[in-house]
């Protein structure tokens, strides 16, 4: 499989590592009321058969957080954005 | 015996050079160009091996890296290489190989006796037959089988070669290097595409060298020849020879194997046995060519049965005869072909068997020109155990008739190679014009030409091959000319395929390497494994080295036959990587002994040897773990070093601490959201302590974070967490709070820092400071951070921290330093007594202090636990802030850190020890915590310990039990506070 970083180019599975769901956003912590919320943040992750959207890092290159969108049944990848991108 | 069947001057091989060779420790000969079966042929020796199961005598099948049969061990001693195939060893000058599977020798072999019970050696036998006593599989029933059934042995010694990985890229892939892919590399070369050209063999030209073809005027030879030379000529094609493509993966990404030096005695000074290529290409065309399909009969495995097509192979390619008087049996047009060539070749063609009704012009002429007899029938019997020496022919009106042969060519058509279509999970369709399956949906990028995609002809082959690689190259942005050769007619197969004659008598074989015949697939089918997935786990078909490249659709017809159904709708097998037998030693490539992994050594490690340390791994790294002194017993080592350092000064290299640089006007900012405890407030040279949860609320890891200016901070991590913390800071900075100005960097490698402890500390220090500067109690007190110079202007950094609960400091200078640092520390505190300290008298010191380390941090404790819940900041978001004050995680009730002191001093808290009430027996039901660590504290003269115990600080005082079932050893220990020395840290602060 191969990623292309938005800033090194296409690169190699074993450059980056694998977090997970990137759909998941992080509550707000002083919001004491946001108990459910914390508790899907924390421990629910999708998990589709198909496009999904992940959270990988360039960890052998540049260290960019990035958000890959991924077919899960074919590794196809449509797009990757920086993660910091529109947060 | 010389060459009997080399037919003098034909062929591609070197006839004017010889190569001397051993097999089974009989000297032969052969020629450059040979392969190790054309040259075992050229010498009359038909009998190769012994099969699997039933030690029946077996030849050569094939030319090429389907061979089921012709498997041998290669080179002797370390270098002996088990079930190669004889088909695909190219032969060089002192070849020593054997045949396997047999005992005392390959002509006379005792245990073929299996034979004979070969009525109960059926599908499922081994399942059926050793069930029971249970306990006898293992011991008895599994070596028995594995000693009387198998292959060869491997040589059980180190590998003396080496393997390497390479990577390359292309435009266009193309795989094989027959009429199809020539054709394809040339049409995508030539238009400045970027090409990568493999081919297993060693030769470029496919069945192009096997053929007398005629291609615009030339040889099929000689046209591969010149194909060869211009992709040669062209400066971005690149060919690997004796390269297999055998995987395809996600991405464009494909496996290839080459075989560097297995043609050669051994490897050349620095060059790999073999390379793993890692080939990433926009485009592909898979050229695999195809399989010959064998015709099922009674005793149809008997040396002297060949494929057709390998028997032109042997003819036209090697210059030798496969036998001198043949049969061909066989249901396509290719047996006229075989029999010109036999006869051209100066072979008697005996009969040509025909399963079909119908009887052709052209067959009437290749009858009138080779003399053979032209019978409609089947082969119904074949005599001779060691090599053919007649068959039985039965023809269609049911006469029989014996004829005398020592060749029996064999054809049922061809298959495509489907091997790298389904890689990614592509399923084969039944096409019923060809009689075969063809691939289905194919990989991105990837396109398929030639036989591989059932474009059986010669000139289809060339010509879907050209159109395949324009095609390709056009995709890659190129742009190609129009095709020059016309897309032929679609192909036919046989008009109706021929799998097996079914009345034939003897034992016939569908799948020849695992001994599978026809009975065994009917037992299976009548037992309802009626899947061929299932057909294969049940009785083998298609298992082992050759993965039934020459039997598994005969399998399928055969179970389509057994289960009333058409072929198309039985499907086949998955096909994964690899596509043949690939070493792990080449997957491994240089990834083993020392370079299994890489070592991190520390500044300090060549004067640590020096010293003569002893070392422990922790993750990477090699820290050391004790200096011992010539005899001296490791727990004297250990007092030693902690006595020292509590009296004197000791030094130890923490370089191996994650450190991480935080700068940026909103460092202090997100170290308070990083953090439990608040940082931004922390003064400018100082340091805190701080503590890391997780997002669920339990702790991550813990250290010290300096500040060296409003927008500078300097992370101390611990030295398992280094990476995992910093990509962690990285995903709040970049993904969480991108609207922070803040920046990490790892620098763990850039610092080389020691600890210099003990209360003569400072002495020492101060003799490595430049003058002019200041580390008194009152200048710089502990907690302190700055930036100094040591040594004549060497940049350094130094803290007043303390993990050993004595007056000490941390410097850290460039790595490039350290080494120069450790000397000069030693030499300014000899005058103070100083001596190194290793891990274990590190630890024994932050045990008797309380401080928590991995044991403590183990994933399952809470700030609470560790003592530190009233750290946890009220006001800010911090990562674990909301999870981690859910009250489960804060109930006093919890497991948490205390210290244990045994009540006899000499007995030992051994970590991993559960505690019980001291009057409760040691079960589950009265398990109130562990213990995480344990030491022997020198200074107090008893073995003490931390652990996790529920309640634990309200129970300061109480004597519990210690329970270690696993070791069978109790004891009873007083719960007592952590900080087992120096409470109020008086000793810190002078």
């Amino acid at each position: 499989m191969r990623i292309t970083c938005p800033y090194c180019g296409p690169r190699n599975l074993e450059e980056f590592t694998y977090r997970g769901d990137a759909t998941v956003k992080r509550p707000d912590s002083l919001d004491e009321s946001a108990t459910e919320a914390w508790v899907d943040y924390v421990y629910l992750r999708k998990n589709p058969a198909g496009l999904h959207k992940e959270f990988w890092q360039h960890t052998a290159g540049c260290h960019a957080w990035l958000e890959v969108t991924r077919d899960t049944t074919t590794h196809e990848i449509v797009a990757v954005e920086l993660a910091s991108k529109g947060r | 015996m010389s060459q009997i069947n080399r037919l003098t001057g034909k062929g591609l091989v070197d006839h004017s050079k010889t190569v001397s060779f051993h097999f089974d420790g009989q000297p032969l000969e052969g020629h450059p160009g040979d392969t190790l079966a054309s040259a075992l042929l050229a010498n009359g020796i038909r009998l190769v091996g012994r099969s699997f199961k039933y030690h029946r005598p077996r030849g050569i099948l094939t030319a090429g890296s389907e061979e089921p049969n012709a498997l041998v061990e290669l080179r002797t001693g370390a270098r002996r290489e088990p079930n190669t195939r004889a088909t695909t060893i190219e032969l060089y000058d002192g070849l020593d190989a054997a045949s396997q599977n047999r005992w005392p020798s390959l002509k006379f072999d005792l245990l073929s006796i299996n034979q004979l019970a070969s009525p109960i050696f059926g599908a499922g036998f081994y399942y059926k037959t050793f069930m029971w006593p249970a306990s006898f599989w293992e011991k008895l029933y599994e070596p028995m089988i594995r000693r009387a059934a198998g292959l060869g042995y491997p040589s059980k010694q180190t590998d003396p070669d080496h393997y390497e990985k390479a990577n390359a890229f292309c435009d266009v892939l193309v795989v094989g290097a027959g009429a199809a892919g020539l054709s394809a590399a040339l049409a995508a070369a030539r238009v400045g595409a970027r090409v990568i050209l493999c081919d297993e063999d060693f030769a470029l030209g496919g069945r192009l060298l096997a053929e007398r073809d005629e291609i615009d005027g030339q040889s099929s030879q000689d046209w591969a020849k010149a194909a060869a030379a211009e992709l040669e000529s062209l400066p971005d094609c690149r060919i690997l020879r004796r390269t297999t493509v055998f995987g395809v993966y996600d991405g464009g990404v494909y496996a290839a194997i080459e075989r560097v030096s297995d043609h050669l005695p051994e490897p050349p000074a620095h060059a790999p046995r073999q390379r793993l290529w890692r080939i990433v290409a926009k485009q592909s065309v898979v050229c695999a060519g195809g399989f010959e399909r064998p015709i099922v009969f009674g005793d149809n495995d008997r040396p002297g049965v060949m494929l057709a097509s390998a028997v032109r192979t042997y003819l036209n390619r090697f210059g030798v005869t496969p036998g001198r008087d043949a049969v061909i049996f066989a249901d396509n047009h290719e047996a006229l072909t075989t029999a010109t060539d036999l006869s051209d070749a100066g072979a008697t063609v005996r009969a040509i068997v025909d399963p079909q009704p119908q009887r052709s012009t052209a067959a009437e002429e290749v009858v009138a020109e080779t003399g053979a007899l032209y019978i409609n029938g089947i082969i119904d019997a074949v005599s001779g155990a060691h090599g053919i020496k007649s068959v039985r022919i039965k023809d269609a009106q049911g006469a029989s008739k014996t004829v005398d042969c020592d060749l029996l060519a064999v054809s049922g058509g061809w298959n495509p190679v489907l091997n790298l279509t389904t890689h990614l999970g592509g399923k084969p369709k039944w096409d019923n014009a060809l009689s075969c399956l063809v691939p289905g949906d194919l990989p991105p990028g990837m396109r398929v030409a030639g036989a591989a995609a059932g474009q059986f002809s010669l000139q289809a082959c060339l010509a879907s091959g050209e159109a395949a690689g324009a095609d390709s190259a056009k995709d890659c942005g190129f742009s190609p000319s129009a095709c020059s050769r016309p897309a032929p007619a679609r192909d036919v197969g046989p008009v109706v395929p021929v799998w097996f004659a079914p009345s034939s008598r003897g034992k016939a074989f569908v799948d020849f390497q695992n001994d599978v015949s026809v009975s065994d697939i009917k037992l299976a089918a009548r037992e309802g494994f009626r899947v061929p997935d299932h057909l294969k786990r049940y009785t083998t078909l298609g298992m082992a080295t050759d993965q039934g490249k020459t039997s598994n659709l005969n399998g399928a017809a055969l179970l389509a036959e057994a289960t009333g159904r058409h072929l198309g709708a039985v499907g086949s097998t998955t096909f994964r990587p690899p596509y043949t037998p690939v070493a792990i030693g080449a997957l491994a490539g240089h990834h083993r002994g020392k370079d299994f992994r890489p070592t991190r050594l520390a500044p300090s490690h060549a004067w640590a040897v020096e010293q003569g340390a002893v070392f422990v791994e922790a993750g990477a790294w090699m820290r050391a773990l004790m200096f011992p002194k010539p005899g001296e017993a490791a727990q004297d080592t250990v007092d030693r070093e902690v006595a020292n350092t509590r009296n004197n000064v000791g030094v130890c290299d923490v370089s191996t601490l994650g450190k991480i640089d935080v700068q940026g006007s909103d460092a202090g900012a997100f170290l308070d959201r990083v953090y439990i405890n608040g940082f931004s407030k922390l003064a400018v040279g100082k340091a805190r302590y701080g503590l890391m949860l997780r997002e669920d609320g339990f702790a991550m890891d813990d250290g010290t974070t300096a500040r060296f200016a409003d927008d500078h901070f300097y992370m101390t991590t611990t030295t398992a967490n280094a990476v995992k913390v910093s990509q962690h800071l990285e995903f709040c900075q970049q993904v969480l709070w991108p609207e922070l100005d803040v920046q990490t960097v790892s620098q763990t490698e850039q610092w080389a820092q020691f600890a210099v402890a003990g209360p003569k500390s400072r002495k020492v220090i101060e003799a490595l400071l430049d003058s002019g500067q200041d580390i008194s109690n009152e200048a710089f007190p502990y907690m302190a951070c700055g930036s100094f110079t040591v040594c004549g202007g060497t940049p350094a950094r130094i803290f007043r921290l303390s993990f050993s609960g004595e007056l000490a400091y941390e410097i850290g200078v460039p790595a490039r330093f350290g080494d120069g640092l450790i000397r000069a520390i030693m030499k300014a505190g000899a005058e103070h007594g100083i001596g190194p300290y290793g891990t274990e008298a590190l630890g024994v010191m932050r045990i008797e202090k309380g401080h928590a380390a991995g044991p403590e941090l183990n994933g399952q404790t809470t700030a609470h636990d560790l003592g530190l819940g009233k750290m946890m900041s009220k006001k800010k978001d911090f990562i674990g802030r909301f999870m981690g004050q859910r009250e489960a995680l804060n109930e006093a009730a919890r497991a948490t850190m205390v210290g244990l002191k045994p009540l006899d001093p000499k007995m030992r808290i051994n970590a991993g020890a559960h505690l019980a009430p001291k009057d409760a027996s040691a079960d589950a039901e009265n398990d109130q915590g562990y213990v995480t660590s344990q030491a022997y504290s020198p200074e107090l003269k008893s073995f003490i310990g931390l652990a996790m115990l529920s309640e634990g600080p309200a129970r300061y005082g109480e004597v519990i039990k210690v329970c270690d079932p696993l070791r069978d050893y109790e004891t009873l220990a007083e719960v007592c506070s952590p900080h087992f020395i120096d409470p109020e840290g008086e000793r810190l602060r002078v």
